[in-house]
């Protein structure tokens, strides 16, 4: 009963997704075609005259009326066709399908990093306010989010490249010397291990480890203030002091009684940091070669590419939502309340 | 004399703020022996609960014990070290706090919370925890104990919360019980259950109690001694009797003096002499009926649906011009649901409602608020604070009613309509540029007063006015409230929940039972005679402090 129950709450709210991602589809359709450039233009080259270009756009359907355009959109998309990159002449299924993962990889792993400092700091600074912990926490959060991430991301480079030697050349996600391992999660790091060649998980691993701190030192800014702030709150909470007035010791009354009561708006920033490092870290893919999401989509809005564009967008949307879900299923793990409303 | 169990002496608490050092607390001498009740009483600011978090030593960062001594059955408790506090706190010195529901962790079972003390201090095993926790819940009376286990504080009534924060206090079986305002903002038939629970389940484990109230009325009833605070220091301490019949410091007196019982007269709260005592003038029968209110009813939820629940069931009443009618009734038994449907701010399932000849019941509540009736038909709420915008200065808060629909466009008029009911309800105009939070609660009290009665309107709603406010600033208000209501002429519907201060205020009294009104009559009649058991329930529920004799 219980579980039927959840399971219908997960459908309703896949559902409710729905018009929101009619409507993401409708405004990235229109959208594109209000940007300036013509991929007709673009496809049919620099030596092109005006007949050949228009032959193209024939071709490309770009001559119909908007509404057309957008129906035959529609029901490419109902069959699960994305349509091609006009920049690249791969389906922009398959370039998502090949560059998602690498994104991915590189975000999940940023944001485990950042959330392995976050975490800490933020306790220790709510913890003992005004203490030299708690300055520091506010220097590293205004350092992270006041230094752009490409700046980081070459100082890095500069320190752990080019003067100690240390990292590999920053040419993507592995060095030419190995072969990508058989894609089972998508990402490479594990993809290896599980492959049992740990040789060149060590190597993809090397290779992930500089961008990732690049974009993690960017992402834990907003976890450890929203850390530290929610802590502070809770800490200041009645219940707390019922439980230091019924002797409980200072462990169990900070992670117990307080951090999972704190853990509630954490958890809504990661989800809003995730979504907004995999697709904003352009910056960090473009200084590390990383062949992600996000440098695919700035080329393509560059030239017009419609398809991979929409494609991109509606790929977000998508993730985006799916993420609001699992944050609410969380949610109703954590919060007996919101199982109540529900 | 067999050495006391708590020996508090020449104690002196300091808090850091950034104007400097405040003395919160000075000197305060006491002893609590075993077995015994001791009463702290005093309004707020007097320091009486700082003095029991030092005991507990769980004071804020900002707050330490600067000076003097607290012994507890012989261990000093100011040089003990944290490790030792933790091993007294819930084992051998435990405390339960007002506001029930906040004191316990949102997201934990309430069993698993009492499990968490009795692991702690190494009274139950894993394996008998639970079991130990049940019997805790049955101890504290919750029925079905085993179901309520799993409960999460916000499935339980408050009441029922005071009970699993009693259980967590009592589970270790501690020798001294701190009780802060244990009953604040409960029912009064709850309030009676809870301490009458910690009565018992006390003296079965001859234990000794600080019972820390603003009301002498409770500290009367529960205490063997009583020690009055103000402004951080011990102006009295004596045992219960001897403090009601012959108080010897004249706030003591006043406290007395202020506090509503049977026998008090609205104008007797504030001392002889006082400027602002009011006199009530005798109802007049023959005064023409203002607000008729014939069989209104609320439903929520879908009718029919076993969601949908009747709040406000077929109530019917009337309204005399001049008169002052009581509303009385506990949590949940459609008062504020009543008061929401006669301002037009909800609309009624049924029923009919006349004010001032006219049908009002038929104005949709969307659009009542631009109808020129509105002007006529205000409202005082209970809580001073939040009723005000905090970013508006106290001149707006007053002159907005009048901006939208007295019609004043001229800013001088207006300036001085403003400083007319500042006047009026005794508020210093200097204080009509300042926010909210820069008031005192009584201050704020009266700017709510004014603004409500920036019309002129014909009848008030006045929600539980006072019940955020100490005794002393109460009798003020009380006292305000009356002349008012001479002056202007205007018809009160006193919603409380506190018989005494509905005998002082009310001509007419009705009590609402589930939505229902039970009964109805003369304050004099109703109080002295009630006919409805739970009307009777209600009145013996109220604590009474004993009257002085030389009143």
């Amino acid at each position: 009963m219980r579980v039927s129950n959840k399971l219908k709450l997960v459908l309703l709210r896949l559902l409710q997704a729905v018009p929101a991602l009619f409507g993401i589809v409708l405004v990235s359709f229109l959208l594109t075609r209000a940007l300036p450039g013509d991929p007709a233009v673009y496809f049919a080259g620099p030596m092109a005259d005006e007949q050949s270009i228009a032959e193209i756009r024939q071709q490309m359907g770009l001559d119909r009326p908007l509404p057309l355009q957008f129906f035959s959109y529609i029901g490419d998309l109902l069959q699960g066709e994305l349509g091609q990159s006009i920049s690249t002449g791969q389906p922009v299924l398959t370039e998502l399908a090949s560059r998602l993962p690498a994104s991915l990889e590189l975000t999940l792993f940023a944001l485990l990093l950042s959330l392995l400092v976050a975490l800490p700091l933020g306790i220790l600074a709510a913890t003992r306010p005004n203490s030299w912990v708690d300055h520091l926490c506010r220097v590293v959060v205004t350092a992270g989010v006041s230094l752009p991430t490409f700046f980081t991301g070459l100082l890095l480079l500069y320190i752990f490249y080019f003067l100690l030697g240390w990292a590999p050349s920053p040419m993507g996600r592995l060095d030419f010397a190995y072969l990508p391992p058989e894609t089972v999660t998508g990402s490479f790091v594990i993809d290896a291990l599980l492959a049992g060649d740990p040789e060149t998980a060590r190597a993809a691993f090397a290779q992930l480890l500089l961008p990732a701190i690049t974009l993690g030192l960017f992402t834990l800014a907003p976890i450890a203030r929203m850390t530290r702030a929610a802590l502070i709150q809770v800490l200041e909470g009645e219940f707390i002091r019922t439980a230091r007035a019924a002797g409980l010791a200072r462990r169990k009354v900070l992670y117990r009684y307080g951090l999972r009561n704190a853990i509630l708006p954490v958890i809504t920033t990661l989800g809003m940091v995730f979504s907004f490092a995999l697709g904003a870290n352009v910056l960090v893919e473009k200084v590390f070669a990383w062949p992600g999401i996000g440098s695919f989509a700035v080329e393509a809005l560059v030239v017009s590419d419609y398809a991979a564009v929409q494609g991109f967008v509606l790929c977000m949307a998508v993730l985006f939502v799916l993420l609001n879900l699992l944050i609410d299923v969380i949610y109703t793990l954590v919060d007996p309340r919101v199982r109540m409303e529900s | 004399m067999q050495p006391a169990l708590l020996d508090i002496d020449d104690l002196t608490i300091e808090f850091a703020t950034r104007r400097g050092t405040v003395t919160a607390v000075e000197q305060v001498r006491l002893r609590l022996n075993k077995g015994e009740t001791l009463g702290i009483v005093g309004e707020s600011g007097s320091g009486k609960s700082v003095t029991s978090y030092a005991i507990m030593r769980i004071l804020d960062r900002a707050g330490s014990i600067h000076r003097g001594s607290i012994r507890f059955s012989g261990i000093d408790l100011v040089g003990a070290n944290e490790r030792a506090m933790r091993d007294l706190r819930g084992r051998e010195i435990s405390m339960i706090f007002q506001n029930p529901r906040a004191a316990l962790n949102p997201i934990r079972t309430v069993g698993k919370q009492i499990e968490d003390v009795l692991r702690e201090h190494a009274m139950a095993t894993r394996a008998n925890a639970r079991e130990k926790a049940i019997a805790m819940l049955r101890a504290v009376r919750i029925a079905n104990p085993e179901g309520r286990y799993h409960a999460y504080p916000f499935e339980l009534s408050g009441g029922m919360c005071q009970r699993v924060v009693i259980a967590i206090a009592l589970a270790c079986r501690p020798q001294m019980l701190i009780a802060d305002e244990p009953t604040t903002g409960l029912d009064v038939t709850t309030q009676k259950a809870v301490l009458d629970l910690i009565k018992d389940l006390t003296r079965e484990q001859r234990m000794a109690t600080l019972l820390i109230t603003h009301d002498l009325g409770l500290a009367a009833q529960y205490c063997d001694r009583i020690v009055v605070m103000q402004k951080g220091r011990i102006v009295e301490a004596a045992d219960t009797a001897t403090l009601f019949s012959s108080p010897q410091h004249d706030y003591t007196r006043r406290l007395l003096k202020a506090t509503p019982g049977p026998e008090s007269k609205v104008a007797d709260l504030l001392p002889e002499g006082d400027a602002r005592r009011a006199l009530a003038s005798p109802p007049n029968p023959e005064a023409p009926v203002l607000l008729s209110v014939e069989g209104l009813s609320k439903t929520f939820g879908a009718p029919g649906s076993p969601t949908s629940h009747r709040a406000v069931d077929n109530l019917s009443f009337k309204l005399h011009q001049g008169e002052s009618l009581g509303l009385v009734g506990e949590s949940g038994c459609g008062k504020s649901t009543t008061s929401a449907m006669l301002m037009r701010l909800l609309d009624q399932s049924a029923g009919a409602l006349w004010f001032d000849g006219q049908d009002i019941g038929a104005i949709p509540s969307k659009q009542f608020a631009r109808h020129p009736l509105r002007a006529q038909l205000q409202m005082v709420f209970q809580d001073p604070t939040d009723s005000l915008n905090p970013r508006w200065k106290v001149r707006d808060a007053i002159a907005d009613p009048i901006r939208r629909l007295g019609g004043t466009g001229d800013k001088a008029q207006l300036r001085r309509r403003v400083e007319e009911l500042a006047e009026n309800v005794g508020l210093p105009v200097e204080l009509l540029d300042r926010y909210p939070h820069q008031l005192s609660g009584g201050q704020k009290a009266r700017v709510g007063i004014a603004r409500a009665i920036a019309l002129n309107p014909k009848m008030l709603i006045l929600d539980e006015p006072t019940a955020a406010l100490d005794v002393s600033v109460q009798a003020v208000v009380l006292n305000l409230l009356v002349d008012l209501k001479e002056r202007l002429g205007m018809s009160y519907l006193f919603i409380s929940h506190d018989l005494n201060v509905v005998r002082l205020m009310c001509d007419r009294v009705m009590i609402m039972q589930a939505g229902r009104l039970v009964e109805e009559g003369s304050t004099e009649r109703l109080l002295n005679a009630p006919e409805h058991e739970y009307t009777r329930t209600l009145l013996a529920a109220i604590p009474n402090p004993p009257v002085p004799a030389s009143a």
